[in-house]
């Protein structure tokens, strides 16, 4: 049997991802016909590519369906409750950074930070008579987030895309989402919280908790000493 | 039937007993209320589904909304009702997700210390076989030691708010005290806006998106300048706010501590917990011995503001048996400016049948 590996399907964190496992000496590469999702692993045997896309990896992981995963660490942390349970990070791998982070518009020149952000939000509330809009697809992370921070009087709506203009159509007064340079967010009239995000993310290597690890045993400590990984002590079964 | 539900039989019985009527609830709960009431935090705690023509509606998380909103509609004062049934509360590792509520609540407008006495002396009865330790507080002292700081209205508001977010409260209360991160943001930022008009800053910050006005933003401005001008909260005020909140002993001597603050804006909250004890020594609970601890109740949802109680097992690890307490602020929420004063509790059926009862 052998151990699956799920790496994104496309786009430049799939051509990221097999540079930095070609680093370490494993050639994964997208095999068949241009669009045909097959891959195949060079440098260690019994590993399969499973080629997935980025946001259902950690699905996939949860499930034990695959045995490691490369996904970003915000959507695993996003769509897996208690991740730490489903899944062990195995190593950061330095590239797809990107921030979730909070924004409010620009002309909030009162704003700087989440506790003039809730302070608002307590005003915004008894003069509107609803509470303060966050517009975000992170629900989770960034409830957490906002309640680890004692922030209250504020609603999070959802938005599955174009998140930086919610503020201009009204259905928001404030976004959190994913940003690398920040340029959208200015051209749409926004600047970012000065705390902290509420996640730096990056592309990472995860293992899954619940895979079948008895049959994958030997391709795994094969891979893990061509990465040179460590493996938390007692992290998987 | 589970050994569970046939105790939760026998105590809704002994409450009826005790004059309550009982109440039914629906399990699917309109969310909007809800999210009103507890804020986004009980999304990550209650089942959220949708209804096609109702909207967003919660598997209820527990009874106290509904018995208060049907208490609203059709009740006489005062009134006891009791039920009992599943709640349902969204958890992440290995906890029951669906559990019994048993519980009682006093609507009364008379005499808040005895119907607060009342509760109690009938929540101990019913608990009466198990080994458990009781605990007490009572919200309205730290509600009462928040208002009684020298400082702007508008500050005690902001403290007020987050008393059940101790995190929150904590960094606030250090704001306003002048020291820490929060402080020095403060400063940074007050001393940016002091360069120009608020009106002139937000034009420069370039086009105005959102519903918030350029008036509701410039009035912020204008509080951040005057709070820049308040004093900072003394202190000593500070340390005896603390203290206060760190106090943990018995009720008899808490309410003797407490006295010797000789804090003059504790005194009608003093006096009520004085009553309460009273009222509880004529019902046969001991003030003496019963424990106190003035933090009770800050880190629940329950939206408790006066008398907090638990019952808590003493084999660690499980939820509390029992918790209960005062909401007299969530009656005048829920009514639409008509309030009535409540005092109530439940009691988890299953924690209670992993304990063994007293021989």
């Amino acid at each position: 049997m052998s151990l699956k590996l799920g790496v994104p399907s496309k786009g430049r964190l799939m051509e990221k991802c097999f540079d930095w496992f070609a680093e370490r000496g494993v050639s994964l590469k997208r095999t068949g016909a241009a669009r045909e999702y097959a891959g195949a692993v060079d440098g260690v045997d019994d590993v399969e590519l499973v080629l997935l896309s980025a946001s259902e990896i950690p699905r996939e992981l949860a499930a034990g369906r695959i045995h490691l995963g490369v996904t970003g660490s915000d959507l695993v942390h996003e769509q897996l409750a208690d991740w730490q349970m489903q899944v062990v990070e195995l190593a950061p791998m330095g590239f797809g950074h990107a921030d979730l982070i909070i924004a409010v518009p620009k002309v909030w020149v009162d704003v700087e930070t989440l506790d003039d952000l809730d302070a608002v939000a307590s005003r915004f509330r008894a003069a509107h008579g609803f509470r303060l809009r966050i517009a975000t697809k992170y629900h989770r992370l960034v409830r957490e987030y906002l309640r680890a921070h004692g922030v209250a009087d504020y609603q999070l709506v959802d938005s599955q895309g174009a998140t930086e203009g919610t503020v201009k159509n009204l259905t928001a007064e404030a976004i959190a989402d994913i940003t690398s340079t920040g340029e959208t967010l200015r051209a749409n009239h926004l600047k970012i919280l000065r705390d902290p995000p509420v996640h730096r993310s990056q592309a990472t290597l995860f293992a899954a908790r619940h895979a079948n690890w008895a049959e994958a045993e030997q391709a795994m400590s094969d891979l893990v000493a061509r990465l040179g990984l460590e493996l938390p002590e007692g992290a998987l079964p | 039937m589970t050994e569970a539900e046939r105790l939760a039989a026998a105590l809704l019985e002994q409450m009826q007993a005790a004059g309550a009527q009982p109440v039914a609830a629906s399990i699917l709960q309109p969310a909007e209320t809800l999210l009103d009431l507890y804020g986004e935090d009980i999304r990550a705690r209650a089942y959220v589904t949708h209804d096609p023509s109702q909207g967003e509606m919660m598997l209820r998380p527990d009874f106290t909304v509904p018995v208060v909103q049907a208490h609203m509609r059709i009740g006489a004062e005062p009134a006891r009702y009791c039920y009992a049934g599943p709640v349902f509360r969204m958890q992440t590792r290995a906890r029951a997700r669906e559990y019994l509520q048993v519980g009682f609540e006093l609507f009364a407008r008379d005499d808040p210390a005895r119907a607060d006495a009342e509760v109690f002396a009938l929540f101990t009865e019913l608990l009466q076989e198990y080994d458990l330790r009781p605990v007490t507080g009572d919200i309205g002292i730290l509600k009462a030691a928040v208002s009684g700081l020298e400082t702007s209205p508008e500050r005690k508001a902001a403290l007020l708010r987050h008393i059940w977010r101790p995190r929150r409260f904590r960094a606030l209360l250090e704001r306003m005290g002048g020291h820490g991160p929060l402080a020095e943001a403060r400063a940074e930022l007050v001393q940016r806006l002091e360069t120009s008009s608020a009106q002139a800053q937000i034009a420069e910050a370039g086009q105005m998106v959102g519903l918030r006005s350029a008036a509701e933003i410039a009035a912020r401005v204008d509080l951040l300048r005057a709070d820049a001008e308040t004093p900072p909260i003394p202190q000593m005020q500070v340390a005896k706010l603390e203290e206060i909140l760190a106090l943990t002993c018995p009720a008899t001597e808490a309410l003797a501590q407490l006295r010797a603050q000789d804090w003059p804006a504790l005194t009608p909250a003093l006096d009520r917990l004085e009553a309460r004890l009273e009222a509880l020594a004529a019902a046969g609970i001991a003030p003496a011995d019963l424990p106190f601890e003035a933090s009770f109740g800050r880190t629940t949802m329950e939206y408790y503001d006066g008398f907090v109680f638990g019952f808590i097992a003493a084999s660690a690890d499980l939820p509390p048996v029992a918790t209960g307490g005062r909401y007299d602020a969530l009656t005048a929420v829920l009514g639409q400016g008509r309030a009535i004063p409540a005092v109530g509790g439940v009691i988890r059926p299953e924690t209670l049948a992993l304990l063994e009862r007293k021989v």
